[in-house]
Order: structure tokens, then C-alpha cells, then sequence
């Protein structure tokens, strides 16, 4: 019997109809990925790995192919695809812990009202916000609101964990200590993570597997790469060794010679 | 499909939490009754007890403070007594058909010092004496309630169709284009079939507020809906809440800033026409009162209810915006 994957991505093709007639985004997508699997998607902007991703959360549904999570057919969003936004999406009118508490009011309707609260709390600590539980998102820092943003993804106890370009708004420093969280909560955690990112490094620094999206229009997935650099991984330690720097050589490789950016081609 | 250029757009800034500054002052389209915000209102200290015992070294901020308050306060009062000097000199000579500031004192003294004249209080609540003799106070609560009730009643379905068509594309491409009809038609314009409809001088002034008020809540509310940001929906669906969940965790509390703005111009809107329309109909109500005093010759009267008037709607503006302020803070 073939082996089928916790989280399979079956022929996926993606069409928008234009003012121009039909434009397709994706084209013949096929991704399986394991349980406990880490992996990054890179590409160029506009190659439609957004799209990919909220086609995974149930946000975008594809024109072909079906998305298997767990042997079962996802055709909408769900709290078990849990989704950390770019924008960390936070409501400005709740606090830091009413926030995290809406998605575990969802996902843990039927326990009781101090068991969820300690669950909120024990979810803004593996973060380390548990300090700002009763402030305000507009009170908080850039990289502390997408800790809270990853606190109730977390909270949400997901089968998959979607973030897409989770530190892309966010300076160098913040991003690499929102990276050092996400690997400390992935040790010990081990979620299932699909993460879209235009970083090389952070690719390479968090993922088990990197796969590289071609260029749109009909982007597909033309390479995958596994990574194997033993965890836990140190970004100075990791980024001496001869494996993470092949690593990261073989996605700049396939980013800059082999599907180089297309709006610098146009130029 | 974002609503009209009527409409403001509160949440400029999305990661701040709403504050007092998201709540638009003015809107262009609709600005005639809504104030410019003086930059005093906010801005005033309140006053504090005698320094005199302190020592000096607590006197210092209390002086500052004190340096503000006045420093936001002179300057109206100056000007103030600078327009009263104006108005005295020129309508002085009792010959002019404006009366003066002094004249209006000694004509209206009565209408001045006895405004609760024919208005009761007790446990059951406010009464208003039966026609005859009232104090312009009594004429100004009968408009409130009138415009209470309007209002009230154009809030709820005003929020209630802003959601409607806000949400539903289909609702609002069917009905927009009969609110931005309607909502031009002038208050007055209404009078005659409110009156047909209704019969009685009552309620058809409480029907004119309803259908005055009623468009600035039902488009702001609409922008507001339509105005919600994507990843705000977008949470709502991968946290797959109910409908009545959405609409109260979500969709209520990011659309608070413009249903506000709607509501605050729809109070100043209800003012206006609530005095227009009890000058047409008489009965009672301070509309009625300036028509009366008018076609009495006594314009003297009707300048001292000019400015109840409008010192009773600068103080609805305020309260609406006062409690939008308070609802966006708590969401």
C-alpha cells in the first residue's frame, strides 16, 4: 500500500480569472510532508507561495488538485490549521491575553474556565510574554506582538502550523530571536510547520526541508531540499559548518542563477 | 465597492489600539454640524483646590497648571466679551431691529431666570405642564425626548442596515444607490407625508429625526464593515467562529470608530431638524417656542433659546463622542 503522508498536497493548480482571460498561479503542486516536519517554502515574490499556504489553512480554495491533512480532504479554514499572518493579526480592542484566549475558547470549548486560562497563560510563557498578558497589541513592540501572534497559534494545539513570512515585517535582531523561539517551542513541541519566508538563512537555520518555488505565472515546486544539520542548532555554531553553508549555497544557487527574480529581469 | 467619499477612515493606523484620536472630528461632506474640535476641550487641566498652603516646591506645577487652564480659558471669554461689546454698540440705539445684549437681560429676564416654569420633578419621573405658560427649559426636554426616541430608533436600524449592506454585496449594491438618494432629501421635505402619515405634531417630528439621522449611522456603519481588514476576517475564519461570535468579537468592535462617526453626525442632524420641524408645526418644543416668541415680537426670547439650542447641541455631540471614545477603548 502507498504510504500516505500526514499533510499531502496532491496536483495542485491555482487559476485566477482576469480582466486579461484566466491567469494561472500554480501549476501541478504535489508536497507531502510528515509529521513533525519543519518545512520552509521560499521562492520569489509572486510565485505563489502565499497562495499555497492559504490554500493549506482552507483560505483560498485551489481550481485542481485536493489538500489531505491526516487522511481527510481540507476544503475550509480551521482552527486545526492554525495560521500565524505576516501582520501578526492581533485585535487591537483585546488585550494580550484575551487575544490568545479567543483561539483557545475556540479549540478548547469544552474545558473549564481556570484550565484555559492556565493554558493561555503556559502558551504567552513558552513565548516569554506572559509578563504583557493585560496589555494592549497597540502597547507592544513589532517582534512582541508576533510573539503573542505565535502564542495563539501555538495555543490552538494545531495538527499544522502555517506562518507566512512570519518575521518579514521585522528588523534583523528581532527576526533572529523570533527565530531562536520558534526553534526553542519546535524542540518542544515537534508541530508540523509550513513556513513561507524569502530568507535563505532562516530557511535553512529552522527547516528540516527547504523547498524552492520557480517563478511565476504556473509556479510550481522545483527543488527539495533537506537539511541536515543537527538540532539543536546554534545560528553562530551552524553557520561554520560546511553542511549549512552548502545548504544555504544550493538555495541561493536555485534563487539567483536558476530562477533569478523576475522583476530584475524585466528591468 | 468601499462606500462613498462621505465617509472617514478612523483606523488609519491598525496596530494602535482605537484611541480618542481614531474617532474622526469632522466629516466634509456632512461637517455642517459637526464642530471643529477646539484643541482646548482636550486639552484643559482641570482646575485645583488652593495651592496656598503648599510649599514652594509643589507650587510650581500647580502654577503651570493653573498657566494652562487660563491660557485655554481667556481667550474665549475675551472673545466673548469683545462680541458682546460689539453687538451692544451696534444695536445699542433703541431704534434697531436687533435688540442688544442689555435688552435681551432686562425683556427676557423672566424667560432667562425661570426656565424650569411649568416642569415638575418626582419619583415618577420628569412632568411637563399641559400647554399654557412653560419655561423654555420645559420646551427644550419635550425636543429631547422627541429627539431620544428618533434617534434611538435610527441608531438601531441605522447600525442594523450599515451591517447589512456592509456585509452583503448584494444588499448593498441594491440599496445604496436609494440611501445616497435619500439622504440628500432635506430634513423639512419630509414634513408632509410625515405629517399625512402620522397625523399628530408628536410623531411626526419623531419620524423627521428617524429619517434625518437614520443615513450618516447606516453609510459610516457600511464603510466601517466593509472597511474591516482582511486578517481580521481572516482570523474570524481559521478560528472558524460562529456568526454571532464574529459579529460580536470581531466585526462590532473594528467597525466601533466609524458607526461613531455616523452616530455624531447623526445627533448634531436630528438637532437641526428637530427645531425646523416644531417651528412648522407648533404645539411644543423650542422650535415652537422661537415661532411663538417670533410672531409675539419678542426676539428677545428667541435669542436667549438660540443659544439654549445650541449650547444643548454642542453638549449631544459631545456626549456621543465622549461614549464612542469610551466603547472604542474598552472594544
Amino acid at each position: 500500500m502507498k504510504h500516505q503522508a500526514y499533510l499531502s498536497l496532491e496536483g495542485i493548480g491555482v487559476t485566477f480569472p482576469t480582466r486579461k482571460g484566466p491567469f494561472t498561479a500554480l501549476q501541478n503542486v504535489d508536497l507531502a510532508i510528515e509529521k513533525g516536519q519543519f518545512v520552509a517554502l521560499i521562492g520569489h515574490s509572486g510565485c505563489g507561495k502565499s497562495t499555497l499556504l492559504n490554500i493549506v489553512a482552507g483560505l483560498v480554495k485551489p481550481t485542481r488538485g485536493v489538500v489531505l491533512l491526516d487522511g481527510g480532504v481540507i476544503d475550509k479554514p480551521g482552527p486545526d490549521r492554525a495560521v500565524i499572518f505576516q501582520d501578526h493579526s492581533l485585535l487591537p480592542w483585546l488585550t494580550v491575553e484575551e487575544n490568545v484566549r479567543l483561539a483557545v475558547d475556540q479549540t478548547m470549548k469544552d474545558r473549564g474556565k481556570a484550565e484555559k486560562r492556565d493554558w493561555v497563560l503556559h502558551n504567552l510563557e513558552l513565548v516569554h510574554m506572559a509578563h504583557a498578558a493585560t496589555k494592549r497589541p497597540g502597547e507592544l513592540s513589532g517582534g512582541m506582538k508576533q510573539r503573542v501572534g505565535i502564542a495563539r497559534a501555538i495555543a490552538m494545539q494545531p495538527r499544522v502550523l502555517l506562518m507566512d513570512e512570519p518575521f518579514g515585517a521585522l528588523d534583523a535582531l528581532t527576526r533572529a530571536s523570533l527565530q531562536d523561539a520558534v526553534m526553542e517551542i519546535q524542540a518542544k513541541l515537534n508541530n508540523t510547520v509550513v513556513m513561507i519566508t524569502h530568507d535563505v538563512d532562516e530557511a535553512v537555520l529552522l527547516a528540516d526541508r527547504v523547498v524552492m518555488m520557480t517563478n511565476g505565472p504556473a509556479a510550481t515546486i522545483g527543488e527539495d531540499m533537506a537539511v541536515t544539520l543537527p538540532r539543536p542548532r546554534k545560528r553562530i555554531e551552524a553557520a561554520e559548518t560546511a553542511d549549512y553553508n552548502q545548504a544555504r549555497q544550493a538555495v541561493l544557487h536555485f534563487l539567483h542563477q536558476r530562477y533569478s527574480n523576475p522583476s530584475d529581469r524585466a528591468a | 465597492m468601499t462606500a462613498t467619499s462621505v465617509l472617514a477612515t478612523p483606523f488609519a493606523d491598525d496596530a494602535s489600539p482605537p484611541s480618542p484620536r481614531t474617532l474622526p472630528e469632522s466629516n466634509p461632506a456632512m461637517a455642517l454640524c459637526v464642530d471643529n474640535a477646539t484643541p482646548s476641550a482636550s486639552g484643559t487641566p482641570e482646575t485645583d483646590g488652593s495651592p496656598r498652603t503648599l510649599p514652594a516646591s509643589a507650587l510650581a506645577p500647580l502654577l503651570e497648571r493653573a498657566r494652562d487652564f487660563a491660557a485655554s480659558i481667556l481667550p474665549p471669554l475675551l472673545m466673548l466679551v469683545v462680541l458682546l461689546g460689539v453687538w451692544e454698540a451696534a444695536c445699542g440705539n433703541p431704534e434697531s431691529n436687533l435688540p442688544s445684549p442689555s435688552r435681551v437681560w432686562t425683556e427676557s429676564h423672566d424667560v432667562i431666570m425661570h426656565p424650569l416654569k411649568g416642569v415638575s420633578f418626582d419619583a415618577t419621573g420628569v412632568h411637563i405642564q399641559d400647554g399654557g405658560d412653560v419655561g423654555i427649559a420645559g420646551h427644550i426636554l419635550t425636543s429631547l425626548e422627541r429627539v431620544a426616541i428618533g434617534y434611538g430608533l435610527s441608531a438601531v436600524a441605522g447600525v442594523a442596515l450599515g451591517i447589512l449592506i456592509g456585509q452583503s454585496l448584494f444588499a448593498f449594491r441594491a440599496l445604496d444607490p436609494l440611501f445616497q438618494v435619500l439622504r440628500t432629501v432635506p430634513p423639512l421635505a419630509w414634513l408632509p407625508i410625515s405629517l399625512a402619515i402620522f397625523q399628530q405634531a408628536g410623531p411626526s417630528a419623531v419620524f423627521l429625526i428617524f429619517i434625518t439621522a437614520i443615513w450618516p449611522i447606516i453609510l459610516n456603519t457600511a464603510a466601517g464593515v466593509q472597511n474591516i481588514p482582511a486578517t481580521y476576517r481572516n482570523v474570524g475564519r481559521v478560528l472558524a467562529l460562529s456568526p454571532a461570535s464574529y459579529i460580536f468579537r470581531i466585526m462590532l468592535p473594528a467597525t466601533v470608530p466609524y458607526m461613531f462617526t455616523g452616530l455624531r453626525i447623526g445627533v448634531g442632524m436630528s438637532w437641526l431638524a428637530i427645531v425646523a420641524a416644531e417651528m412648522v408645526q407648533g404645539g411644543t418644543g423650542i422650535g415652537f417656542f422661537i415661532w411663538d416668541s417670533y410672531n409675539s415680537s419678542l426676539l428677545t426670547d428667541t435669542i436667549v433659546a438660540l443659544i439654549w439650542i445650541g449650547m444643548v447641541g454642542f453638549s449631544l455631540d459631545r456626549i456621543v463622542g465622549w461614549i464612542g471614545r469610551r466603547v472604542a477603548r474598552q472594544g
